[in-house]
């Protein structure tokens, strides 16, 4: 099962190491990993989405639980929290596909960030399916480069978990 | 004041009640060194090799119960120290190693003896840090040692390049360190305990399984009042040893692969395991998928990432094992009349057990003219001091002296459990000794392990401990032979070590003592002349040399599959 588990950790040189060792050392499996400082620039937030039965899920969980540099580990199951992910992607765009490339992007609410005669660069952003989506209609008009950032996430409602 | 890095470094470990050091020095580290030259609180021992001087911290902390300390050079110091690492990272020894590291610019350059100790060492320590600036060294070495002591304790690296050694800063000691992501649970949740004592009076079949965290967390007095109170059965594993006096009749002595008939029978046969700071290793469990099939499983531990990472757990406690038998036993203390009613319950249990112990008790074959090992070692076990300290190195010496010697006490067996590194016997007994020099401190080797790091010897004459060092030489790597004569059709590939060496005038050679023995008959004097002789003394027994560990549960069997008789 698909998990997305989100970890803060003291922000320091060393520790995206420290979790990705992690994950290879036990043959944890990361499908992708994002990472950037938080409000507070004394903490770092990951968000890490991996697959495994429940019982490897909850080791993966304690195993980053038990990392000196780690603060806190969200296991955000399905539905509990908003996943937004952002794609760049360069497509082939001669005089014929342009206009449907076009209404593509406006259909994904997606943006034209850059232009040249035979070619458009798109900004999509949404959840990990929407992005999914756009790529398979993009697909056959002439992908050529795509860029993804994996999903960050965040817990849905009032309750806020602090950094 | 003002001091150097390399001051504030000595001052911290003096204010953390380090007073014995095994090091090695070496050019980044060499102002550590002329600090300690006229620094008169710490002792600095010199071993020959610095992965010895890391297994000598090793020793001294098991022995113990303290932090261990080691010092060594960047680039291959360092690298030597890692099997000491590793070692003492999978048995949960708290050791703290300080390596040199070329000054800070040079970081990155390939700079001569340079090596990046920190990507090396990031998955065999519970922590490590690279300290940067001088103004940190006293707060990191704080947490290093918080880290290591605290929780399941484990080794921590604190890699300091020259330059910080070599600045100044003023020196301020934290008293106390908070670190927000980091702690560690200490009590057991009130919940968990109160089921717990109810599941273990509800069974007909229990076990107690003791592990090393028994040892480490300092709960042996309440895990044998809890047994004795309730006459519940015991086993230990290899680091479990000494956690439950092997000679109180509830005792079942060793389980898993080379665990006795009844311990094996009785996991197997269970109907309630309660796991005491064990990690059900693959060495214990054999087959998961048979592994105490009927029982519910109690799995008490501070580490909370040892529990269901391999076997299925009915009950969980997360806690100091000092803490969580502590107020069960306080439970079990408020039940009155139902202890009684459960010793009645379980007393088919314990006869069923006791028939097992009378029909494969633990044996080997004595003979009048070759010298068997477990005669040696229950030698050595009604000769030595009641409180001697045993250090074993790893394979069959280690086995037979597990099932033999009869551990009483904690913290007096000293062996590579998890790791099972070979030599780490004798620089353990080595730092075991520095730290009781009036205590019977006995290295248990094989020929083979023995030589990986004889270079100690050298270390024993010259700071004069006298450890005394039995070698069982059966003139093979014994338990990889007993693994080919079982599964590999006798085919001995590179096992039998083919060039006969002279122990005795090795040991003559570092200035010790050697005696040797070859017959069963001489066994005993030999020992006794070895306990009488001051110093370090080498004891060769020339044993049985296809004698085998048995019983055996082969790899990837079940614990009741075990092979008796081969």
């Amino acid at each position: 099962m698909r998990h997305t588990i989100t970890v803060m950790v003291e922000n320091e040189f060393g520790v995206l190491s420290r979790v990705a060792g992690l994950f290879s050392g036990r043959g944890f499996n990361i499908d992708s990993l994002s990472v950037a400082p938080t409000n507070d620039e004394t903490i770092s937030r990951m968000t890490i989405v991996t697959r495994g039965d429940d019982q490897i899920l909850e080791q993966i969980s304690k195993q980053l639980n038990k990392l000196i540099d780690v603060i806190k580990v969200i296991d955000f199951t399905d539905g509990e929290a908003i996943e937004r992910e952002m794609a760049l992607i360069k497509v082939t765009a001669e005089e014929s596909a342009r206009a449907e490339i076009l209404r593509i992007a406006d259909i994904f609410r997606a943006k034209i960030i850059d232009v040249t005669t035979k070619s458009f660069t798109i900004e999509a952003t949404g959840a990990p399916a929407k992005i999914d989506a756009i790529l398979e209609l993009l697909r056959p008009l002439g992908l050529k480069e795509l860029v993804r950032t994996g999903p960050v996430a965040i817990g849905r409602g009032a309750k806020a978990w602090k950094g | 004041m003002k001091m150097t890095g390399a001051r504030i470094l000595l001052e911290c470990l003096k204010l953390e009640g380090v007073d014995t050091v095994f090091g090695y020095p070496g050019g980044t580290v060499i102002n550590i060194y002329d600090e300690l030259f006229s620094f008169k609180d710490i002792r600095h021992i010199l071993p020959r090799h610095e992965q010895a001087g890391v297994h000598a911290a090793d020793g001294f902390a098991r022995a113990t119960g303290r932090v261990g300390v080691a010092i060594a050079t960047s680039g291959p110091g360092a690298t030597n120290t890692v099997t000491g690492i590793a070692t003492a990272y999978m048995d949960s020894i708290p050791l703290v190693v300080i390596t040199g590291q070329v000054p800070t610019a040079l970081i990155g350059n390939d700079a001569f003896q340079e090596v990046d100790i920190i990507g090396i060492t990031r998955p065999c320590t519970k922590h490590n840090f690279l300290v940067k600036d001088v103004k940190d060294i006293a707060t990191i070495i704080k947490k290093a040692f918080f880290i290591a002591r605290t929780g399941r304790p484990g080794p921590v690296l604190v890699d300091l390049p020259k330059d910080v050694q070599i600045a100044t800063a003023e020196f301020h000691y934290p008293d106390s360190i908070e670190l927000r992501s980091y702690k560690p649970t200490v009590e057991g949740h009130p919940k968990q305990i109160e089921k717990a004592v109810s599941m273990l009076l509800a069974a007909k079949k229990p076990v107690i399984y003791v592990g090393g965290g028994a040892i480490s967390g300092d709960a042996a007095g309440e895990l044998s009042a809890l047994a004795t109170k309730l006459h519940i059965p015991v086993t230990t594993t290899l680091m479990g040893l000494g956690a439950f006096p092997e000679d109180n009749p509830l005792s079942l002595n060793l389980l898993g692969m080379h665990g006795t008939y009844f311990a094996n029978m009785a996991v197997t046969n269970c109907d309630l395991l309660v796991a005491v700071g064990a990690r059900f290793d693959d060495r214990v469990t054999g087959k998961i998928a048979t592994f105490a099939p009927h029982a519910k499983i109690i799995h008490m531990d501070v580490d909370p990432t040892s529990i269901r990472k391999n076997v299925r757990v009915d009950l969980p406690i997360v806690g100091q094992v000092k803490d969580v038998l502590g107020r069960m036993l306080k439970t079990v203390e408020e039940c009155g009349d139902k202890i009684a009613a459960f010793h009645a319950g379980i007393e088919p249990w314990l006869v069923e057990i006791d028939g097992w112990k009378k029909k494969h008790p633990m044996s080997y074959k004595q003979t009048a003219t070759v010298i068997k090992p477990q005669f040696v070692i229950q030698k050595l076990r009604e000769l030595s001091e009641s409180d001697a300290i045993v250090a074993t190195d790893v394979g069959q010496h280690q086995m037979w002296t597990a099932q033999f010697f009869g551990f009483r006490e904690p913290r007096t067996l000293l062996s590579s459990g998890g790791l099972g590194t070979m030599g780490y016997g004798l620089p353990a007994a080595m730092g075991a000794q520095a730290a009781f020099p009036n205590r019977q401190v006995i290295a248990v080797c094989g020929d083979g392990g023995f030589q990986m790091n004889l270079q100690e010897m050298a270390t024993l004459v010259q700071n004069r401990l006298p450890v005394k060092i039995v070698i069982l030489n059966n003139n093979f790597l014994g338990m990889v032979r007993q693994w080919q004569e079982l599964f590999f059709d006798k085919r001995y590939s590179q096992t039998c070590m083919e060039l006969p060496i002279d122990f005795i005038k090795l040991a003559e050679a570092f200035g010790a003592k050697g005696f040797q023995a070859t017959r069963p008959d001489e066994v005993e004097a030999t020992i006794k002349k070895a306990f009488e002789t001051p110093g370090p003394v080498i004891m060769e027994f020339k044993i049985a040399r296809e004698e085998k560990v048995l019983p055996m549960v082969p790899a990837g069997a079940s614990l009741n599959e075990m092979v008796l008789n081969a």
